[in-house]
């Protein structure tokens, strides 16, 4: 077959409005997931009462599909609850929750890891325990936790191709609108796994940094 | 400035400490030795409620520490504790270590906890270590920015767990020195060991647990000289 160059910039306009919103899509449901994970994943380690909803949450996204969860919020809680959610606010929720429960096991694991000699070092000089969490146990936490956590964040970013299925005009969905009406499958599908790779390589590189600028000796 | 009245503290079935009966008044240096099991650590971490006490009662300063946790966080205040595996905060600098405490713990200002820090530092010998983290450092000049960390909260009184147990002979002298130095300006400290030459010639009492039980309380030289028990010659053959 001839490789047709010429339908990549014709292509790369509608793509790359597609990208913006893959990232706007990652970016606000990252965030949001990174704030619940690090509630849920307190609430596992030290949390008595709300360590039983912790779980339930964890256990309700890891036992589901990524799929399942989007299509639910998206065509099931309107029936459900009357309430309309746009193709984006829907695909940001679900992001936010679904890497919220897997941040919470990251920091779950992280916080666990850390002796039990540095919170009760931190106890024993009169801090009540909120402030020995903030200030000894969390940025411990956090320093392990990096290579995971971007592990996550790399993983979210490429699960928004899945939002194609409900219409939100993300990178994927828009790589395949082009592709249905020119059929430059190859030229189209190619382009699209690079931008990908781009973004991916991108964010990857803003992980090592941080990793980097966190290390103490 | 400690009291305990008939402390009991179980763990399931299982007693660690049956009914101890003790008072320790203010500049004493108190050192508790006893087999490992004896109860020794944990009668040390029931003063400052690093371990909840199961019956009787403790009071240190007169609070108790089944009180509420603003009453156990003051106790805390005034009873520093230095801990076998120095617990240093790893992400921060030795300085920043010793800082913490006046301004978490205390609220003091930043500049007031430098100054603080700084001077405490340089008591314990390391003002030329100030910036290094705890991995940089040798276990002595770890449990010395320890000690350190302690003081700097202003604590009527010190807790020691074993603080030499997890060095090398040669680094134990280096701490040893540190606590006789504090010892001599009269701070209050409870110490459990198992350096013997420390409680002879540093210790204002010496305590020695067995079973849950303080078996023998008295000064350490008439104790180490002449052991009023058969349990206590054995014991101290063994470490010796």
């Amino acid at each position: 077959m001839n490789f047709d160059w010429a339908a990549i910039p014709a292509a790369l306009p509608d793509l790359l409005a597609g990208l913006q919103v893959t990232i706007l899509i990652s970016m606000s449901g990252l965030i949001a997931g990174l704030i619940i994970g690090a509630l849920t994943g307190t609430a596992l380690t030290y949390g008595r009462v709300l360590n039983a909803l912790a779980r339930g949450y964890v256990g309700l996204i890891r036992g589901t599909p990524i799929v399942v969860q989007v299509m639910f919020i998206y065509f099931a809680l309107p029936m459900l609850a009357d309430l309309r959610i746009s193709g984006v606010n829907a695909a940001i929720i679900t992001i936010a929750l679904n890497s919220g429960a897997f941040f919470a096991e990251i920091v779950r694991g992280a916080l666990q890891g850390i002796p039990n000699g540095l919170r009760e070092a931190g106890l024993a000089m009169g801090l009540p325990f909120w402030r020995v969490l903030f200030y000894v146990l969390a940025p411990l936490a956090v320093r392990r936790a990096i290579p995971a956590l971007g592990n996550q964040v790399i993983s979210s970013i490429k699960d928004t191709a899945i939002f194609l299925v409900i219409g939100v005009a993300e990178l994927t969905r828009e790589g395949q609108a082009i592709m249905s009406a020119n059929f430059k499958t190859v030229e189209i599908w190619s382009t699209v796994a690079v931008i990908y790779l781009l973004l991916i390589s991108a964010v990857a590189g803003l992980l090592r940094l941080l990793e980097r600028g966190t290390a103490t000796p | 400035m400690i009291h305990f009245e008939g402390t009991i503290k179980r763990y399931g079935d299982h007693t660690i400490l049956s009914g101890v009966d003790l008072k320790i008044t203010q500049g004493e240096v108190v050192v508790i030795i006893g087999p490992s099991g004896s109860g020794k650590s944990t009668l040390l971490r029931c003063i400052n409620g690093l371990e909840r006490i199961s019956g009787g009662d403790l009071k240190v300063d007169g609070i108790s520490v089944l009180g509420s946790s603003a009453q156990l966080r003051q106790i805390r205040l005034e009873a520093g504790m230095v801990f076998q595996q120095f617990n240093l905060f790893p992400h921060l600098t030795a300085l920043e270590n010793v800082m913490f405490g006046p301004i978490r713990a205390r609220g003091q200002s930043k500049v007031e906890a430098r100054e603080i820090a700084a001077q405490l530092l340089d008591k314990v010998g390391l003002s030329n270590r100030q910036h290094h983290y705890p991995s940089q450092l040798s276990g002595g000049q770890q449990q010395r920015v320890a000690i350190a960390r302690a003081l700097a909260v202003q604590p009527k009184l010190i807790l020691f767990d074993e603080p030499t147990s997890a060095l090398d002979p040669e680094l134990r002298h280096e701490v040893l020195k540190v606590m006789q130095a504090l010892a001599a300006e009269g701070m209050t400290m409870v110490v459990v060991t198992h350096e013997i030459g420390f409680a002879r010639t540093v210790g204002s009492r010496l305590l020695f647990m067995d079973g849950g039980k303080i078996a023998h309380d008295g000064p350490p030289v008439d104790l180490l000289s002449n052991p009023p028990s058969q349990r206590l010659q054995e014991f101290l053959q063994h470490i010796h």
